[in-house]
């Protein structure tokens, strides 16, 4: 292999590009080394399926909601897509070949996901597809992309329960999620009863149920369990229950707009979340939401996910920056955003991994790939196609940032079909 | 004769039908690959509502703004057939509980329930399609047009009961599917409904049943029960004054325009496979009225075109513009409403079929018959 660059200027802005990314040496001296060239890899050879691979270009698809309620999650994932295929392309794309993205908008609507993921597919014959939030438009689309064996990287923290061949889960599963949390809250708090409460809908259900086999299993206590429609707004009933039952933690899975009013009318209630009597622990409030909650409705609450924007590690803090510079200095990462940005880095090791574009061959090469430059720290995808990675407990801060608390010591094992908590 | 050409069809309406026919069955399926094409199949779904409020809204002055509850029922019907068949013991052997639909699995049931039963007949659930939202609207009808229910107060009811059904299906999620909806539908008596064959052939048993429902509604429009009709809604008093019970009629054309929608909500599980609630609520049952203004609310005809124009135009921008492409539909929207109040079938009437009348005029100049006067058209405000 020739060493002489045939385009000498991108070239160059590949290295400008790495060293502003990393800020360190470290992104450098892990990406250059796999600059790889397109004439080594003939588009007819890595591309024996109609995919839109050309010698110098190859097309991805963009799916989320970008208009109507989901829009304010779903554009953090957006901008960490397109920041991560900046990065790639600076850095010489994959074979040799540029990602160009198709967007689309799934508008919050369910059938407009799976209108959207057919187009991306059958139309646009995309080589892979980031998208898709809540797990209604997961489900919408799962059918489409095995139908015509697309291959989908889904980034959002959900219920499990599933294990597509078409998908890899960037996000944590329900009991990487749950059992951390429980455990730490159980073992370092001391707690001994809990109010479950959540949106009516499948992840928080499922994560629910997770939740009180698992408490039951520590032995200890649940006292209360309830459920409120999407966008509900009127808290008071259950404060009052709170108040009455006097757990030790409240286990809140509320998602979305109520978030606002469920944490306003708690702080309106009297509950003061810094005295952790109750305590609260959450695992559906991101930096993300908070913008929306306010940081003085939610201090002192605990969260629990894999990623928090304050994480300090060398990955992280270049992460952060690069991020910054591209959206603007007023953006708050969560952690669906940095899972959203593993999605064509992952998609990326794992066609060079295969040395192909093809569905099939991306597929077989996907597990095992193990990226050590995720701002969260180092990943690996599990044969589920799930993503090996810590749980972390964060401390929400007046700022609207979390501090965090906890880390489990080891990566979590992915489980979408936990024995045992069915 | 029973289609006596000038009692049920004018010249213009013929032609009217002719051209539809000629874009639905030869255009769109000539000129369009299968994606395309199963877009527009999709697009006329929605075509089945907008007639049925032509019917009830254009003609009887009663406006629904509830239609998404019979579109849903009819496509949930149809979905809880197809979902039944989808869930053999083989297919879902990685479930707790094999043999149920996913989604009961996922809450924790463990056999199907009593009223899912009868859904494993395909012939049941065909029935069903129609006969479930027709009750319905009967008993809507019934509680409402019986009390003299009617104007923005029954508008405001159907909105009412759309937002507490959805609430029901999202909140019964166990047996419903909830917010996920019915999904990963796959065959249809063996018959994978999710090949390109199976496509176009479902494509052109939509287009059937949609020629269908536009005869029966050009029938009913055209017959004396569609001239009381119009009479109600011009001057509902003097209809009852003169003998007419006149909630008896707002009942079945009110039942007539949910058949239509619901046959319109069984395709569209078919063509798209999947229902969900975000099929039933207030959001789409007041697009499917927007489809129908665009159209022209007093053309059954230029209600499938809006239809077609509203669906294309969404698809069309929101793949062109994804960040802007809202803003560009609501002025759509705003502008037809404003230049046109007729619709699209305003614009063909004003425009269009003078010049056409010419033509005619000239080839047999005795066509002047009384049914030149369309009290349908004139009456329009």
């Amino acid at each position: 292999m020739s060493d002489t660059p045939k385009k000498p200027n991108k070239q160059m802005e590949a290295s400008r590009r790495s060293v502003l990314m990393g800020g360190t040496a470290l992104a450098a001296s892990l990406f250059v080394p796999k600059f790889l060239r397109a004439a080594d890899y003939p588009t007819a050879a890595v591309n024996t399926t109609g995919l839109a691979v050309t010698d110098d270009e190859v097309t991805i698809g963009i799916l989320h909601s970008i208009t109507g309620t989901m829009s304010i999650s779903e554009t953090g994932s957006v901008q960490a897509e397109k920041l991560a295929i900046e990065q790639i392309n600076a850095q010489g794309g994959i074979l040799g070949r540029k990602i160009k993205y198709i967007q689309e908008d799934g508008a919050s609507d369910w059938p407009t996901f799976a209108e959207k993921a057919k187009k991306l597919l059958v139309n646009d014959k995309v080589a892979s597809v980031m998208g898709c939030w809540t797990s209604a438009s997961r489900k919408a689309v799962l059918p489409v992309f095995e139908q015509y064996n697309g291959f989908l990287y889904y980034p959002t923290f959900y219920e499990g329960l599933e294990q597509s061949p078409n998908v890899i889960y960037t996000g944590q599963e329900a009991t990487q999620q749950i059992i951390a949390g429980l455990n730490w809250v159980a073992e370092t708090k001391g707690a001994k009863s809990f109010y479950l409460l959540g949106s009516d809908y499948i992840w928080p259900r499922t994560s629910n149920k997770i939740a009180r086999k698992h408490i039951e299993k520590l032995g200890l206590k649940v006292v209360g369990e309830e459920y409120y429609p999407l966008g509900h707004t009127q808290f008071n009933s259950v404060i009052n229950k709170i108040r009455l039952k006097k757990p030790d933690v409240i286990y809140a899975i509320v998602v979305g707009g109520s978030n606002v009013a469920f944490y306003k009318q708690l702080k309106a209630a009297g509950i003061d979340m810094t005295k952790e009597k109750p305590l609260l622990l959450t695992i559906s409030v991101t930096e993300d939401e908070i913008r929306g909650i306010g940081g003085e409705n939610i201090v002192g609450a605990y969260a629990c996910m894999k990623y928090f924007q304050s994480l300090d590690n060398p990955n992280n803090i270049a992460f952060v920056e690069e991020f910054k510079k591209m959206w603007g200095d007023e953006i708050v990462i969560g952690d669906v955003t940095q899972a959203a940005y593993l999605g064509p880095w992952l998609w990326k090791a794992a066609v060079e991994k295969a040395g192909s574009f093809d569905i099939d061959k991306v597929r077989a090469a996907s597990p095992g790939i193990e990226l050590t430059t995720a701002p969260e720290g180092y990943v690996k995808v599990h044969e589920n196609h799930h993503l090996w990675s810590k749980t972390r407990v964060g401390h929400a801060k007046l700022d609207g940032q979390y501090e965090v608390v906890f880390e489990t010591a080891e990566l979590v094992e992915p489980d979408p079909f936990p024995k045992g908590y069915q | 004769m029973f289609l006596n050409k000038n009692r049920f069809f004018s010249n213009t309406d013929l032609i009217g039908f002719a051209l539809l026919a000629l874009l639905i069955f030869v255009m769109l399926p000539v000129g369009l690959d299968v994606f395309r094409l199963n877009l527009f199949g999709k697009y006329l779904t929605y075509a089945f509502v907008a007639i049925g409020l032509v019917l009830c809204w254009g003609a009887g002055g009663i406006l629904s703004l509830g239609q998404g509850v019979f579109f849903g029922l009819g496509g949930y019907c149809m979905a809880m057939f197809l979902k039944l068949e989808a869930s053999s013991p083989e297919a879902t052997k990685i479930q707790s509980t094999p043999g149920i639909p996913d989604f009961m699995d996922w809450n924790q049931i463990a056999e199907i329930p009593f009223w899912w039963q009868p859904f494993h007949s395909l012939t049941f659930s065909l029935v069903a399609v129609i006969i479930i939202p027709v009750i319905f609207a009967f008993i809507i009808g019934v509680a409402m047009f019986r009390r003299r229910v009617g104007g923005v107060y029954f508008a405001i009811i159907t909105q009412a009961i759309a937002a507490i059904l959805t609430i029901l299906i999202i909140g019964q999620q166990g047996y419903t599917g909830g917010v996920n909806g019915i999904t990963d539908l796959r065959t249809l008596k063996g018959w994978d409904i999710r090949t390109d064959d199976a496509k176009v052939i479902l494509y052109f048993v939509n287009g059937g049943l949609l020629f269908a429902c536009l005869f029966i509604a050009q029938i009913i429009r055209k017959s004396k029960l569609g001239r009381i009709l119009i009479a109600m809604r011009d001057q509902e008093d003097r209809v009852r004054f003169s003998g007419y019970d006149v909630a008896n009629f707002k009942i079945f054309v009110f039942c007539a325009g949910a058949a239509f929608a619901a046959v319109g909500g069984a395709m569209f599980t078919l063509q798209v496979g999947f229902m969900s609630p975000s099929f039933v609520g207030i959001v789409p049952s007041i697009e499917m009225v927007i489809f129908c203004a665009v159209g022209g609310r007093l053309s059954i005809i230029g209600a499938v075109y809006g239809a077609l124009l509203v669906n294309l135009a969404k698809t069309t921008f929101s793949e062109l513009f994804p960040e802007l492409w809202l803003l560009g539909l609501g002025g759509l929207f705003i502008a037809v409403v404003l230049a046109f109040p007729n619709g699209l079938a305003g614009i063909y009437k004003d425009y269009v079929e003078p010049r056409i009348a010419l033509i005619f005029k000239r080839k047999m100049h005795i066509d002047e018959d009384v049914s030149k006067y369309d009290p349908l058209e004139a009456a329009a405000d």
